[in-house]
């Protein structure tokens, strides 16, 4: 069964949102779950992605991904109508949702779709909101207006201060947690350096953090062991043990060089499929 | 010996049997028929399959080795019990048809079973002739006379009957062996079957894990190939206790069965210091990578890639251990190690791959174990730190128990390390079904007819045995597959009432 391309946008500069039928998953799914996809059955690699949003009458997922490398790129290059040939999932542990009181969400980047239904989940929950997002520059923040409906506070920065407040997510983070009374707890998605550096600030206010790891993978069920991390000093499988861990225990200088196992291969993988897309656009 | 040769020999052995005088004597004497193989060197750099398989004269001597024994010991050795004398002399007869019908009433995948059957620790290791011989290498090879007569029934073309309509559903979860099997099983019985995978290809351990080289894929897909005709519903990327839970399928979706079938799938790792290191996989990643997303064709059309190693240490001395090792080899790897922590004898792969690992340069590291893995400042593996050991009394599994020896420690230079010391169960189906029976290992617990502890829902394979093999996981779909009828037939009457 493949699944069919409903509505796609181009969001951000190299981010791409998407509507995909899959009524079984659109049906399962909870907040903080991923799905995996290959895009064709034959030669592609299975790459995790976070379901940003569903819609079960319509039966329908929204995903949304970051043009870094060949399959991203495959992705984006798809429309409306198109087929992605493989989804499945959901996958990973569901977020564990309760009322804290207040929270603050921590979303950098692409972290702002995985992030999204565990702030609205949050909020439901009878939780004050306060969210914090960030970006490289105003041409790649994605979501903001989906956050203000779902936040008490929303603070949004730049790192080039080309959009809003020109800093780190660090920052801000920082001063919410130093309000009295600080929050009750922290939910940080985004590239692993910006969710170390969160956890350094958010250990020092002892606000208790939960992060959500993207780390390789094949199978996504606990078969592999690809997208093993050290938590505590002990190894946990992504997949099946998270994709949520306490942030304070992660060793995130690890899981850095963890992700970058196949950087070359994927580097020359992606520029064979640029120069391939090259002379197709000549023809 | 030549073509020739067997050709004489066999037509001199038919006519004195037709004669009446061909004593056991003269069947011992028959020179055990040597399986023809890709020669090592030119199948270091091909994925093709190693065996190539029985002439049709290899075949027939063979089965004339076989003492037709009185009480066929041989079949005791079968986990399914497969009449193996009566196959054999049906080989020997040349009505290979009938050999195979033989075969069919047991097993349904001789061509896989064939190919992956321990056979030197169950048939053959009772065959009278390899103990006259003492030695069970020279027993009859009936692996390979198995493959031979399924080799032949390539086109399959006929297709097992299948029984009127029941309107009874069955779920059968994972497409492995034990679940292609009970697959038929329900299916021929008139039931309403699906196969749900997780996987986006079908097949399980014989298509992610068993190389090419050893099981050629386009077996697997014919064998799915004929449930898909016999009206079996494959559906992939399914998780089930995610995309939908066994209550779910049961109760929503009407099932009135189901067979869990999911194998182990959760790798053990050793839990020593670098086990996180980047270049240290499990066997399961490895051979995925390798085998499911061919990632031996990165570059040239396949989008996985694979650490391109040089040294590689592969930990264990299972099948699993050896298809790494293997397959590192035909990756490019310049060295690979196989360390084990006790000796050759020990180990609990087939005899058959040993020596092809053996043959294709793979050195072996025996009752060595690591201690620690080593990375550099990138934390990329660049050596493994072992300890030597030595064998004291038996443990429980009846084998020498390898002990360390104190200050041993020696390090082997590697980029790459392969764990392949099995697999625990995948917790999957036992946080998302309350109310099924486990084990402390997180094994489902099931009475002799694989029924668990809850109505309607059986299981089989490694899920249930812990690590196992092809023919067991088999054994276990079929008889699950009997229970299953039964019940649904049970059920079916007091629906009616």
């Amino acid at each position: 069964m493949s699944h069919q391309i409903t509505g796609k946008q181009q969001i951000g500069e190299d981010v791409f949102w998407a509507e995909v039928e899959a009524p079984l998953i659109a049906a399962a799914r909870k907040p903080g779950q991923f799905i995996i996809l290959s895009v064709n059955s034959t030669y592609s690699e299975r790459i995790p992605l976070t379901i940003a949003g569903a819609n079960p009458d319509r039966g329908t997922i929204e995903l949304i991904w970051q043009r870094v490398g060949k399959t991203t790129a495959e992705l984006a290059h798809l429309n409306e109508g198109d087929e992605i040939a493989n989804i499945a999932g959901p996958l990973g542990t569901p977020t564990h949702i309760e009322k804290f009181g207040t929270v603050v969400c921590v979303g950098g980047g692409i972290g702002n779709a995985p992030l999204l239904p565990i702030a609205t989940a949050l909020g439901q929950a009878g939780n004050r909101v306060i969210s914090i997002l960030g970006a490289r520059d105003k041409s790649r923040l994605i979501l903001e207006d989906r956050f203000a409906d779902v936040s008490d506070e929303l603070i949004v920065c730049t790192d080039d201060g080309s959009y809003r407040r020109k800093a780190l997510v660090t920052e801000p983070l920082a001063e919410v947690c130093g309000r009295d009374p600080k929050p009750d707890h922290a939910f940080v998605i985004g590239p692993t350096i910006m969710m170390k550096f969160c956890c350094d600030v958010t250990r020092q206010f002892s606000v208790p953090t939960q992060v959500s790891l993207n780390t390789i993978m094949v199978d996504g069920t606990g078969m592999c062991g690809g997208c093993r991390v050290e938590v505590d000093g002990k190894p946990k499988f992504v997949c099946v043990d998270g994709p949520e861990f306490d942030g304070h225990k992660v060793n995130f200088d690890l899981m850095i060089k963890r992700i970058g196992a196949y950087k070359k291969q994927e580097q020359q993988a992606y520029e064979n499929f640029k120069q391939h897309q090259c002379k197709i656009g000549l023809q | 010996m030549t073509e020739e040769q067997r050709k004489k020999l066999l037509s001199e052995l038919l006519e004195k049997k037709d004669s009446g005088g061909l004593k056991p004597k003269d069947r011992l004497a028959i020179p055990p028929q040597d399986m023809p193989e890709q020669d090592a060197a030119a199948r270091r750099g091909n994925v093709s399959e190693v065996a190539l398989g029985y002439t049709e004269e290899q075949a027939r001597l063979e089965a004339m080795r076989c003492l037709q024994c009185r009480n066929a010991p041989c079949v005791q050795g079968c986990p399914v019990r497969i009449r193996i004398r009566d196959f054999v002399a049906a080989v020997a007869d040349g009505d290979y048809s009938k050999a195979l019908g033989i075969i069919k009433e047991n097993s349904l995948l001789p061509a896989v079973c064939g190919r992956v059957c321990p056979q030197e620790v169950q048939c053959q290791e009772k065959c009278t002739v390899g103990l006259s011989l003492k030695d069970v290498s020279k027993a009859v090879s009936v692996g390979r006379l198995e493959r031979f007569v399924a080799d032949l029934d390539q086109d399959r073309a006929t297709l097992p009957a299948v029984a009127p309509s029941t309107g009874m559903k069955v779920a059968v979860i994972g497409s492995g062996p034990g679940g292609i099997v009970a697959a038929a099983d329900t299916r021929r019985a008139g039931h309403d079957v699906t196969v749900f995978e997780a996987f986006h290809k079908p097949g399980g351990v014989m298509v992610y894990g068993i190389p090419e080289f050893r099981l050629p894929k386009a077996i697997v897909h014919d064998e799915i190939e004929t449930l898909e005709k016999m009206g079996v519903k494959i559906v992939t990327n399914f998780i089930v206790g995610r995309t939908r839970t066994i209550e779910r399928l049961m109760t929503e979706d009407g099932f009135d069965a189901v067979y869990i079938g999911v194998g182990a799938g959760l790798p053990s790792f050793m839990g020593i210091e670098g086990e996180s290191l980047v270049g240290v996989y499990s066997a399961n990643e490895y051979l995925t990578r390798a085998n499911l997303m061919k990632a031996y064709d990165f570059g040239a059309g396949a989008d996985t890639p694979i650490a391109k190693s040089k040294r590689v240490a592969v930990v264990g001395g299972g099948n699993v251990a050896m298809d790494s090792a293997r397959t590192a080899v035909r990756l490019g790897a310049e060295m690979v190690y196989l360390i084990y922590r006790r000796t050759e004898k020990e180990m609990p792969a087939r005899v058959e791959e040993v020596h092809h690992a053996q043959q294709e340069g793979v050195e072996f590291h025996l009752l060595q174990s690591p201690k620690r893995i080593i990375g550099d400042a990138d934390s990329r593996v660049v050596a493994v730190e072992c300890l030597r050991y030595e064998l004291g009394e038996p443990d429980a599994s009846g084998r020498r128990r390898p002990v360390p020896i104190a200050d041993s420690e020696f390090q082997i230079d590697v980029d790459t390390v392969i764990i392949a010391i099995g697999n625990l169960a995948n917790p999957l189906i036992r946080q998302t079904t309350p109310g099924l029976e486990f084990n402390k290992w997180g094994n489902i617990v099931v009475d002799e007819n694989c029924r668990t502890s809850m109505e309607g829902i059986y299981a089989g394979g490694d899920i249930v045995l812990g690590a196992a093999t092809v023919i067991l996981a088999m054994g276990q779909g079929r008889i699950a597959a009997a229970a299953i009828n039964d019940y649904l037939a049970t059920k079916k009457q007091e629906r009616k009432t």
